[in-house]
C-alpha cells in the first residue's frame, strides 16, 4: 500500500478534528463554571461543585493546548495566518484560560489577595467568554477571516481589527452561543452523574431544560447555514478555489456515510437529553458526550475532505486554506504519524485513572474531611 | 517582508516578558515533583507517618506554583503563532512536531496524575499512589526535553533543508533533531538547574523554620533531602553549565564573544571573573572592553574548546573576518545571503512563468550561497552583534551564584550531617536569603541563551525582524501591557498565598 501525502493531510485533518471535538466535550467543565451559582445557594454546595469540575479542568487545558500543538504541527500555515492575523480574538481567548488557571487553586487560599468571590468571577468569565469566542473563533473556518498569503507564505491581515469584526457576523456569534449553551447542558448532566448532594440534583433538570431550549435553536440555525450557503472548492490539479452553492450539501449527498455518521451524533446527544429529562437517567450524559463528540468530528471534518477550503481568505479566495496547501511536509507527517499511535495509550490511561478517581459520587462530606481540597 | 524595528522590539518585549514569568515557576516545578516523589518514597518504604506529612506539605506549595505555571505556559505555545508568525510557517515543519509531541507524551500525563497525587490519597493503592507521583515528576520533565530540543534547535538548526518552493525549512531527520548536542546539553542544563533551585526553596524554607524554632524535626529531614539532592544535582548542573558553553562555542561564537565581552580573538584566551564593561567602547574600535577586570588565564579557551592553546574569535574577529583564522566577515556573508535571496526571487519568478531552464539555473545560484541566506536580510554588519552588556553580565551572574550554590550545599550537607545546622544561625541565613538567588540565576541564564542569539530567531537562517507576525505595533504594546499587569497581579497573589501556607506550617492532619 502507498500511503500519499494527501493521505497524511486527511489522517491529520482527522486528528485534528477529533481533538477539538474531544476538546468540544471536555467544556462541561467551563459549563459548570458558569452554573455555581445557578445550581449552589451554599457556600458548601460550591465547593462541591467546584470540587468535582476541579479533578477535571487541567485535562480540558491540555485539551486545549494539544489542539494547539496539532494544529502548529500538522498544518503550520494556519497557525501563522490565523493566530498571527486574527490577533486579538486568540489573545482574548489565552486570557480567558490563563485566569482560569489560578482560580481553582487560589479561590479558597487564606490571604489570596483578592478574595473568594473574584476567582468566582474568573472562572465565570472563562466559562462564558472563554467558551463563547472559541466558539467564533471554529466558526470562521466556515466564514472565512480577512487575510492575504503571498507566494513566500507570508500572511497578513488586512482589517485593522485583528480578528475581532468576526462577532458582527450573526453566524459566528451563533456558533459561539450555541456552544457556550451546549456546555451548560453537558455540565448539568455530569453533575447529574457525579454529585451525590440531593439539593443540587433538583436543580440539574430545571437547567438542562432551559440550557438545551437555548441551544436547539442556535444549533438548527447554525446547521442550515452550513448546508445551504456558498462554500469554497478548490481544484485539486490546478489548485484555483472557486465558489460552489450549497457545498456542504453535496458533500453529505456524495459522502453519505459522513450524513450518517452526523446523524447518529446528533441523535444520540437528543436522546441523552430525553433520558435524563424524561426517564431520570444519571448516566444520560455519557450519551451526550459520545453524540457531541462524534457531531463536531463531523463537523470540523467535512472542512477538510471531498476539495473543501477549511479557512477561506474574504479578501482573496486564492489564499484560502486547504489541507494541501498549508500541511507539514511529507516527512514530517509522517513521523508523526507515527508518534500520534500513542493517542490510544493516553485515552486508556486517562480512562483508567477517571475510574479509580470516579468511582465513588462527590459528596459536601469528603470535601470537608479533604485538606487538599479546592 | 520588512517589519519596523519598533514591532520586533515589542514582539520581543513581549515574548521576554511573558517567558521571564514562565520561567519562575518552570524550574520549581522540575525539581520540587523529584524531591516530592523520593520523600513519599521514603515515607511508602518507611511507612512513618512524618514522611506523609512531610511529603503532602511539599506538595501543598507545589500546587500553588503549578497553577500559575500553567496560566503562564498556555500563551507561550500560542505567541509563536500570534507574534512569530512568519517564524511559525518557515521552521513549523520541524518546530510543530517536538511541540506536539510535548502535549501528547508529557501535559497528558502530567495533568492526569496530578489530579490523583492531590487527590488520590484515599482513592487508591499506596503503591498507585506513588506511581503517580513519580509520572508527574517525569512529565514535567518530559514537557522540558521537547521543548528544549525545540529550542536547541533555534539555537543550532539540523536536520532539515529549505524548500524553495514552499519557502520554509523542512524536516529531514527526525533523528538529529533529537540528538542535536546543543538541544541535549540544553535539557540536561536546565533541568538540572531545575533542580538544584527546587532544592534552595526546600532548605531556604526549611531554615526559616528552624530561625523560628518550629517544626524542628520536619526541617531537619526536609533539609537532609534537599541538600543531598541539591549537592549531586549542582555538580551536575556544573558539567552540563561546561557542555553548553563548548556547544557555544562551537555553533554559536558570536554568542560566546558576547558572553564575554571579548572583542579580540586570542590564543590561551581567559575568562573575565569579574568585571565591568566600559559604556563607550565600540565594534572595531582600539579601547580596552573593561574598565577593569580580574582574569583567569587560558579558562576561556579551556572551557569553550577544552584546549588551553584553542583560538577564541572575538567580535571584531567576526565581524569583519580574520583571514589567519579563516573567518569570514559579516559583510562578505550579507553579501552572499544578498545573491541567495535574490535567485530565489528569480527562480519563483521563473516558476511562474513556467520557464523551468532559467529557474533551474536561478536555483543553482540560490543552493551556492543558501548557507548565508539569512544574513541578506542585514541592513548592517554590526547588526550580527548581540548585547554585549546583557550577555556579559547575565552570563557572569549566572556563573558566580552557580559556584556560591554549590558551596552552601556543602555546608549544609556537612552541618546537617553533624546535626549542628539548627545552631548556626548565620548559615540559616545564607540559606535563606539564597531562595531569591535561586531565580536570578535562573532568569540570567535564559537571559544568556536568549540575547546571546540575537540577532537571530534561528541562528545564521532567520533574524527576528523576520519573523514576527504582520500585526499594528499598538495591537502588541496593548497585550503586553495586558500580560504585564495580569501576570504581575498574579504573582503578587501567588507569593502572597505561598508566604500564609509557609506560616501556617505542615500541620499534622
Ligand atoms: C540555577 C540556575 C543556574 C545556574 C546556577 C547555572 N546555570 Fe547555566 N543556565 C541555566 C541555569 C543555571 C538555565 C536557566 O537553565 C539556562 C538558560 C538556557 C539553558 O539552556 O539553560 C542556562 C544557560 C547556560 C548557558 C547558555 C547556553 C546557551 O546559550 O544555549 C551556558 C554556557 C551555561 N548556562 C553555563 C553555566 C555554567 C558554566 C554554570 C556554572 C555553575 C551555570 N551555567 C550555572
Ligand atoms: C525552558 C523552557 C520550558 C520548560 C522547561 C517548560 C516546562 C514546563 C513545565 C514543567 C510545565 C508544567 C507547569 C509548571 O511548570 O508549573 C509547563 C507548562 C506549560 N508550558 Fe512550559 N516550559 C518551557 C517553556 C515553554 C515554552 C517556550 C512554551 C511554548 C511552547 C511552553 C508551553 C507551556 C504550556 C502550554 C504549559 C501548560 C501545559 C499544560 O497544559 O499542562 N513552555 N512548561
Ligand atoms: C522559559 C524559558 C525561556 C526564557 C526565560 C526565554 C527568554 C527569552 C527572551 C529574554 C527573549 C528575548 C530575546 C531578545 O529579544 O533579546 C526570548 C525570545 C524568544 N525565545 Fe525564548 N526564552 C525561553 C525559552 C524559550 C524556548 C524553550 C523557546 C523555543 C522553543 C523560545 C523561543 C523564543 C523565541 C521564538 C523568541 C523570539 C525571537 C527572538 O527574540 O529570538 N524561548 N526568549
Amino acid at each position: 500500500m502507498n500511503i500519499t501525502l494527501l493521505d497524511l493531510q486527511t489522517y491529520w485533518w482527522l486528528l485534528v478534528s477529533v481533538i477539538g471535538a474531544l476538546f468540544v466535550f471536555m467544556t462541561f467543565v467551563q459549563g459548570g463554571q458558569t452554573l455555581l451559582y445557578t445550581l449552589g445557594r451554599t457556600e458548601d454546595e460550591r465547593d462541591l461543585l467546584i470540587n468535582s469540575l476541579g479533578r477535571k479542568w487541567e485535562l480540558t487545558f491540555t485539551t486545549l493546548v494539544m489542539f494547539g500543538g496539532a494544529l502548529f504541527a500538522a498544518f503550520p500555515l494556519f497557525y501563522a495566518v490565523s493566530f498571527g492575523g486574527a490577533y486579538f480574538v486568540w489573545m482574548a481567548i489565552l486570557f480567558c484560560f490563563i485566569i482560569q488557571a489560578v482560580a481553582y487553586e487560589y479561590r479558597k487560599k487564606p490571604d489570596n489577595l483578592y478574595g473568594e468571590k473574584f476567582y468566582e468571577r474568573l472562572l465565570y468569565i472563562n466559562g462564558s467568554l472563554g467558551i463563547f469566542l472559541i466558539g467564533v473563533a471554529l466558526a470562521t473556518l466556515f466564514s472565512g477571516g480577512n487575510f492575504i498569503v503571498n507566494s513566500m507564505h507570508y500572511s497578513m491581515w488586512t482589517k485593522p481589527t485583528y480578528g475581532l469584526e468576526a462577532l458582527a457576523n450573526p453566524f459566528n456569534v451563533a456558533f459561539g452561543l450555541m456552544l457556550v449553551f451546549l456546555s451548560r447542558v453537558q455540565a448539568a448532566l455530569y453533575f447529574f452523574n457525579s454529585v451525590n448532594e440531593a439539593s443540587i440534583i433538583k436543580r440539574v433538570k430545571n437547567v438542562v431544560k432551559i440550557n438545551f431550549l437555548l441551544f436547539l435553536p442556535l444549533f438548527l440555525y447554525v446547521v442550515a447555514v452550513i448546508l445551504f450557503s456558498d462554500g469554497l472548492i478548490y481544484d485539486p490539479v490546478t489548485k484555483v478555489v472557486s465558489v460552489e452553492s450549497m457545498k456542504f450539501l453535496h458533500l453529505f449527498l456524495d459522502l453519505p456515510f459522513l450524513l450518517v455518521l452526523f446523524l447518529i451524533g446528533v441523535l444520540t446527544l437528543l436522546y441523552g437529553v430525553y433520558k435524563a429529562l424524561f426517564k431520570n437517567s444519571q448516566k444520560a450524559i455519557f450519551l451526550t458526550s459520545f453524540g457531541t463528540v462524534l457531531t463536531v468530528t463531523i463537523v470540523l471534518f467535512i472542512l477538510g475532505v471531498h476539495n473543501s477550503v477549511f479557512y477561506p481568505s474574504l479578501v482573496d479566495i486564492q489564499s484560502s486554506l486547504t489541507i494541501q496547501n498549508s500541511s507539514g511536509s511529507f516527512y514530517t507527517l509522517s513521523v508523526m504519524s507515527v508518534v500520534s499511535l500513542l493517542v490510544p495509550v493516553v485515552l486508556a490511561y486517562v480512562f483508567v485513572v477517571w475510574r479509580a478517581m470516579d468511582a465513588k459520587k462527590i459528596t459536601i462530606d469528603e470535601i470537608k474531611s479533604d485538606p487538599h481540597h479546592y | 517582508m520588512e517589519h519596523s524595528d519598533l514591532l520586533v522590539d515589542w514582539s520581543r518585549a513581549q515574548f521576554a516578558l511573558t517567558a521571564l514569568y514562565h520561567w519562575l515557576f518552570v524550574p520549581l516545578t522540575l525539581g520540587l515533583t523529584f524531591i516530592i516523589a523520593i520523600m513519599e518514597t521514603i515515607y511508602v518504604k518507611t511507612g512513618d507517618e512524618k514522611w506523609k506529612t512531610i511529603t503532602k506539605y511539599w506538595m501543598g506549595l507545589l500546587a500553588i506554583n503549578f497553577a500559575i505555571g500553567l496560566a503562564t505556559g498556555i500563551i507561550m505555545e500560542f505567541e509563536f503563532g500570534t507574534n512569530w508568525s512568519n517564524y511559525s510557517w518557515i521552521v513549523g515543519d520541524i518546530f510543530g512536531a517536538p511541540l506536539a509531541i510535548e502535549g501528547l507524551m508529557a501535559f497528558f500525563m502530567e495533568s492526569t496524575f496530578f489530579a490523583v497525587m492531590f487527590f488520590g490519597w484515599d482513592k487508591v493503592s499506596k503503591k498507585m499512589h506513588l506511581t503517580s507521583t513519580w509520572l508527574v515528576a517525569i512529565g514535567s520533565n518530559l514537557s522540558a526535553l521537547w521543548i528544549l530540543l525545540a529550542n536547541g534547535w533555534m539555537q543550532h538548526p539540523v536536520g532539515m533543508h529549505f524548500n524553495p518552493d514552499t519557502a520554509r525549512n523542512e524536516m529531514q531527520d527526525f533523528s538529529a533533531i533529537f540528538f542535536n548536542p546543543t538541544g541535549v546539553s540544553k535539557f540536561l542544563h536546565t533541568i538540572s538547574s531545575g533542580y538544584v533551585l527546587a532544592s534552595l526553596f526546600v532548605i531556604g524554607i526549611s531554615a526559616w523554620y528552624l530561625l523560628k524554632k518550629r517544626e524542628i524535626q520536619f526541617a531537619r529531614r526536609s533539609i537532609l533531602v534537599a541538600a543531598s539532592f541539591g549537592l549531586i544535582t549542582s555538580l551536575f548542573m556544573l558539567t552540563t553549565g561546561d557542555e553548553a558553553a563548548h556547544q557555544v562555542a562551537l555553533t554559536q561564537p558570536m554568542k560566546l564573544a558576547a558572553m564575554e565581552g571579548l572583542y579580540k580573538g586570542e590564543e590561551r584566551a581567559g575568562i573575565v571573573a569579574i568585571g565591568l564593561l566600559d559604556t563607550s567602547k565600540e565594534i572595531g574600535d582600539t579601547l580596552e572592553p573593561f574598565v577593569f577586570s580580574f582574569e583567569i588565564p587560558s579558562a576561556l579557551s579551556f572551557l569553550g574548546y577544552h584546549n588551553f592553546n584553542a583560538f577564541v574569535p572575538g567580535i571584531d574577529d567576526l565581524v569583519y573576518g580574520n583571514k589567519k583564522h579563516n573567518i569570514m566577515s559579516v559583510s562578505e556573508k550579507m553579501t552572499q545571503g544578498k545573491i541567495a535571496l535574490h535567485a530565489l526571487k528569480l527562480y519563483k519568478e521563473y516558476k511562474k512563468q513556467n520557464n523551468m531552464p532559467q529557474a533551474a539555473e536561478a536555483l543553482k545560484l540560490f543552493e551556492a550561497h543558501e548557507k548565508y541566506m539569512g544574513y541578506g536580510y542585514l541592513k548592517n554588519a554590526k547588526d550580527a552583534v548581540p548585547s554585549v552588556a546583557l550577555s556579559f553580565y547575565s552570563f557572569h551572574t549566572m556563573v558566580g551564584l552557580g559556584t556560591w550554590f554549590i558551596l552552601l550545599f556543602i555546608l549544609v550537607l556537612y552541618f546537617t550531617m553533624i546535626n549542628e545546622m539548627h545552631n548556626k544561625k548565620w548559615l540559616l541565613y545564607l540559606s535563606l536569603f539564597t531562595i531569591p538567588l535561586g531565580y536570578v540565576a535562573q532568569e540570567c541564564g535564559w537571559i544568556t541563551a536568549e540575547a546571546g542569539r540575537q540577532p537571530w530567531a534561528i541562528q545564521d537562517l532567520l533574524p527576528v525582524g523576520m519573523a514576527t507576525s504582520n500585526v499594528a505595533t499598538t495591537s502588541v504594546m496593548i497585550t503586553f501591557w495586558l500580560f504585564a499587569i495580569l501576570f504581575t497581579g498574579l504573582l503578587i497573589a501567588e507569593v502572597k498565598i505561598m508566604l500564609k501556607q509557609i506560616k501556617i506550617g505542615p500541620e499534622e492532619h
